[in-house]
């Protein structure tokens, strides 16, 4: 996927600019963005540093286990498929909560485990579950409390206030997770 | 919806206090542990610096070529069937597609109108409500060899759309236009 959009960006632009005659503006924006992409990524050493030592704290002192413990009982509501105490609700819910927090590291590996306990639950193994569609339908839809990369970019591009999306984005990420569970609640029933 | 500036202003420093006050209290050794978790930071930006390298070079070349005007006056006409400003719909079309593209082409775009303009704010409002679709369907799957997903790609894809139009909703009642 990513390759395909990549070699087509710049296949793309090379042959338009040929005909639109900007073959030293795009040399130019070439070597520009290459520059400004290493400086983009300098800023976000800060943020991620500051991010990663604060979730340190918050996995050591057990507060991230603590939050996912008091919303299995949310996740239950939505994962009817799951028997209770079964592990697949406590790795869901880790995964949810690390994207959450933007943990984005710890949350891929979470995900895949819970991917595979639920397809310990799946009596089909290569038909999708209605609590993966359910899993991967929240996890896509991404509810990040605190969007990292979006304030690090902001704040590289000099932004006099990075931090003022932080509200706008979590109504719009609250609505499109709703969305996600009543599509999946829906589509549960035709599909 | 002085609420939603609230909300912005008070979430991070509310964020560290509860984190470091509740790690504090249960006896760990904050700053040392902050500094273990801060290491992290400087790897995991160093590693995605060769696909900005990549993603931004191609962005840049895509716009400065004439290419973008282009694709933005092709699909004008979609934009405005949604209310979609046609500036921001390269980035809506590609951020279920490919997370690196979308984060390049944000700061393409944050540097073209401004982070604080209306645009700059929507962008970045859009792009911290959705997430990267097709890759982790993929590879979500792909890890347990389920082949047919029935219905998760529709799901994923309506939310996607839910969380644009949202954020488009949202920030025209938070931000002056």
């Amino acid at each position: 996927m990513v390759n395909g959009i990549w070699v087509l960006l710049i296949l793309i632009g090379l042959v338009v600019s040929v005909f639109n005659g900007k073959l030293e503006a795009v040399t130019q924006s070439a070597l520009d963005n290459a520059k400004y992409a290493v400086e983009l990524c300098l800023g976000f050493i800060g943020i991620y540093a500051l991010w990663l030592g604060l979730m340190k704290v918050a996995q050591e002192s057990g507060l991230v286990s603590k939050i996912a413990e008091k919303s299995q009982r949310i996740m239950r509501l939505l994962f009817t498929g799951i028997p209770l105490r079964h592990p697949a609700l406590g790795a869901v819910t880790m995964n949810i909560i690390a994207n959450m927090l933007g943990l984005g590291n710890a949350a891929t590996p979470l995900g895949i485990k819970a991917m595979k306990e639920l397809q310990k639950l799946n009596p089909r193994k290569d038909t999708a579950t209605d609590a993966m569609c359910m899993f991967l339908a929240i996890n896509t839809s991404s509810v990040q409390l605190i969007p990292t990369t979006v304030i690090a970019l902001r704040s590289a591009a000099g932004s006099s206030n990075p931090t003022e999306i932080i509200g706008t984005a979590l109504i719009a990420t609250i609505c499109s997770t709703a969305v996600a569970i009543i599509a999946v609640k829906i589509m549960q029933r035709f599909f | 919806m002085e609420i939603i500036k609230l909300i912005s202003s008070y979430a991070i420093p509310v964020f560290i206090f509860i984190v470091l006050g509740y790690g504090y209290i249960k006896g760990v050794k904050v700053y040392d542990v902050f500094i273990e978790g801060a290491k992290e930071g400087l790897t995991t930006a160093l590693r995605v610096l060769p696909y900005m390298v990549a993603m931004f070079v191609a962005i840049g070349i895509f716009r400065a070529s004439g290419a973008m005007d282009v694709l933005i006056a092709i699909v004008t006409p979609a934009a405005g069937l949604f209310g979609i400003p046609v500036q921001i719909l390269p980035l809506a079309i590609i951020r279920p597609l490919s997370g690196i593209a979308s984060t390049s082409m944000l700061a393409e775009i944050l540097r073209i109108y401004s982070p604080d303009s209306y645009l700059g704010r929507l962008a970045s409002t859009m792009m911290g409500s959705t997430e990267t679709i097709f890759y982790t369907i993929s590879v979500y799957y792909g890890s347990i060899g389920v082949k047919k997903i029935r219905y998760t790609l529709w799901a994923a894809l309506l939310a996607d759309l839910a969380g644009l139009m949202a954020s488009i909703l949202i920030c025209n009642l938070v931000f002056d236009k």
